[in-house]
């Protein structure tokens, strides 16, 4: 790869010596980029701490008691809050990890341990990984397509919508852990004569449970902070849910509509909801990171 | 006679005794569950195309190919056309892929080639990943308070000075290309950072043991040996975060001014065709869903083309250097 050739040119040579002068153009130039990719660095992670200096300032001084539990204010009117996109947030996430993570699991045990190989076992990797990269705001026109339609707005159709979302990752996240079981564990499991079901159940989830529920975490985490395919789906609300049949607040719809309108007080909630929300998936991230430290 | 000793080996239920037909039974109807979830997700995606397609194709049938050609978007005259949101999806993602791509390569370099102690770029890695856990919309917020006011004199003083150049040809009025496309990027790092990590870390170390030894700088190992092993992940990382960008929804719903134009200059507002379905469709009537839904399509069939062809370059990556998978 290197176009230094140290044949045809001898001075060239005696320039490109082992011995390192401080000076030299090389020496300079890798100086010089060194600088810039420090700088880059520090440049890159700005927006990081800019996000949550003002998360912290701006939705701090909203975050009181009444945010966390009145309803949203009309128009002009002040004070208010958000709880009912909280506790929409919530319900309609709990709906996505209740249908993704049992379904997500089923197939990662069969990915990872069933049949690895096989021609299905390729295709629905690659599907997953596929859908990973999916624009999260068709699984929204998806779920429109398949649910509201048929049974209008509800917190059941955003939970399907963030559980085609929730899906891949925690397929391939589990697929991944379950592969890092050490052979030697399930070979001996197998000596003993347990059938292949209870080498499953009694040995490879149990190890591999760190990375499963790493994945699971992660994958709930990014169900908290997606906001485009709840437009299509749980659309929005001024009230507290009573049944899961009809539209649903979320926090980050919340964020999206009340970010556009005219009035600060408005603003401000929006800030505040954004703080909650960020925690949410923080908090989320972090239990992914802790339990994921404590690998086989 | 005594008690016999091997009397309890006699139950199915012993742990020393052989399976029953029982536990046979279970395990064939647990692998039949387990082959129907991993079915299940390639039939979902195939489900999906045909929902879309299918309410799509009332107005895939009326306007044909004029759709992806046509500029208007008008609901009272059913004219309905998306080449603005395409230009506008393909130009923001773009820039992000400019930016988002040199920084995010920057500081995969930056993580993976000593340029930090071990612990300390594993903090770093977690602040990029946190950059990538923010949730779109919250960054959607914080690009209109706190982006484009600081974009603005930048704008103002670019136009003024170099607004001959097209790319500066307007004023920024508020949401536009710039602060869309800066926002995106920072969308896009934590991917690309991500993947190119993977790549980097793929290179065996003797590699870089044996640059070091013919007495290059860190500089020209990574110039010369580094990054061009390492080419086709960074490939792979660049498509992907394409693809990334092409999809975002929210935060360019709030930041690039939803106009329906084609313009090269920076500041000038745009659309796209995740922004146009998620601003029009709360409002839409059943005819512009039908055009919205032929719009889902076009996005759904780019984004799918540009990530199957990242993951096929990322899939040849990882055969190079560790055999067949």
């Amino acid at each position: 790869m290197s176009d230094i050739d140290l044949t045809s040119r001898p001075q060239e040579s005696q320039r490109l010596s082992l011995e390192r002068r401080p000076f030299e153009l090389r020496a300079l130039t890798s100086g010089l980029l060194t600088g810039m990719t420090w700088g880059i660095a520090i440049l890159g992670s700005i927006p990081l701490f800019s996000v949550i200096i003002m998360l912290v300032a701006e939705g701090g001084a909203r975050l009181d008691i009444e945010a966390l539990t009145a309803l949203p204010p009309a128009g002009f009117e002040m004070g208010g809050g958000f709880a009912n996109a909280i506790i929409g947030t919530l319900v309609m996430v709990a709906i996505a990890a209740a249908i993704s993570i049992p379904i997500g699991l089923l197939a990662a045990i069969y990915l990872a341990i069933l049949d690895p190989h096989s021609p299905l076992a390729g295709t629905s990797r690659f599907v997953a990984k596929t859908l990973t990269g999916f624009p999260s705001i068709l699984a929204g026109v998806f779920t429109y397509a398949v649910l509201v339609i048929n049974f209008g707005y509800s917190a059941v159709a955003g939970g399907v919508a963030l559980a085609v979302l929730m899906l891949p990752t925690v397929v391939l996240a589990a697929e991944e852990s379950m592969k890092q079981v050490p052979q030697k564990m399930t070979d001996a499991a197998y000596g003993m004569g347990c059938t292949r079901s209870q080498v499953i159940w009694k040995v490879v989830l149990p190890t591999g449970l760190p990375g499963i529920l790493t994945g699971i975490m992660l994958a709930v985490a990014g169900a908290a902070g997606e906001s485009a395919p709840l437009l299509f789906t749980a659309l929005f609300s001024n009230y507290f849910m009573s049944e899961l049949m009809e539209p649903t607040a979320s926090l980050s719809i919340l964020i999206y509509n009340f970010s556009a309108m005219p009035f600060d007080n408005q603003i401000e909630l929006a800030w505040a909801a954004s703080l909650v929300l960020v925690l949410i998936v923080l908090v989320f991230n972090i239990l992914a990171r802790l339990i994921g430290q404590s690998k086989v | 006679m005594a008690v016999n000793p091997f009397q309890h080996a006699d139950s199915a239920s012993s742990v020393s005794g052989p399976p029953s037909g029982g536990d046979y039974l279970a395990d064939s109807i647990f692998r039949i569950i387990a082959l129907s979830c991993a079915a299940l997700i390639v039939v979902l995606i195939l489900y999906i195309l045909w929902e879309i397609g299918g309410l799509a194709f009332p107005a895939m049938a009326q306007h044909g190919l004029s759709f992806v050609s046509g500029t208007t978007w008008n609901v009272g005259t059913q004219e309905f056309g998306v080449l603005p949101e395409i230009w506008g999806t393909l130009y923001s993602s773009f820039l992000a892929l400019i930016l988002g791509g040199t920084f995010g390569v920057a500081i995969a370099i930056f993580l993976t080639q000593d340029f930090i102690h071990a612990r300390l770029a594993a903090v770093f890695r977690t602040i990029v990943e946190l950059l990538a856990a923010i949730p779109s919309v919250v960054y959607g917020l914080w690009g209109i308070y706190v982006v484009i006011p600081m974009l603005r004199p930048v704008a103002e003083w670019l136009h003024s000075e170099l607004g001959f150049i097209p790319i500066f040809g307007t004023e920024l009025s508020g949401p536009g290309m710039a602060p869309a496309a800066l926002v995106l990027a920072i969308m896009i790092l934590p991917t690309v950072a991500a993947i190119t990590v993977d790549a980097f870390r793929r290179i065996p170390y003797k590699v870089k043991e044996a640059a070091y030894g013919m007495g290059t700088t860190r500089w020209e190992a990574i110039l010369k040996v580094m990054l061009p092993t390492a080419s086709s992940g960074i490939l792979a990382a660049l498509v992907l975060g394409f693809g990334r960008a092409l999809g975002e929804t929210m935060a360019l719903a709030m930041l690039i001014g939803n106009s329906n134009q084609i313009n090269l200059s920076l500041f000038a507002p745009a659309n796209t065709l995740a922004s146009l379905l998620a601003s029009s469709f709360p409002e839409a009537g059943q005819i512009e869903v039908q055009a919205l839904m032929y719009a889902a399509v076009v996005l759904l069939l780019i984004t799918l083309i540009v990530n199957i062809v990242g993951l096929g370059i990322q899939q040849y990556t990882v055969r190079k250097f560790e055999g067949k998978a």
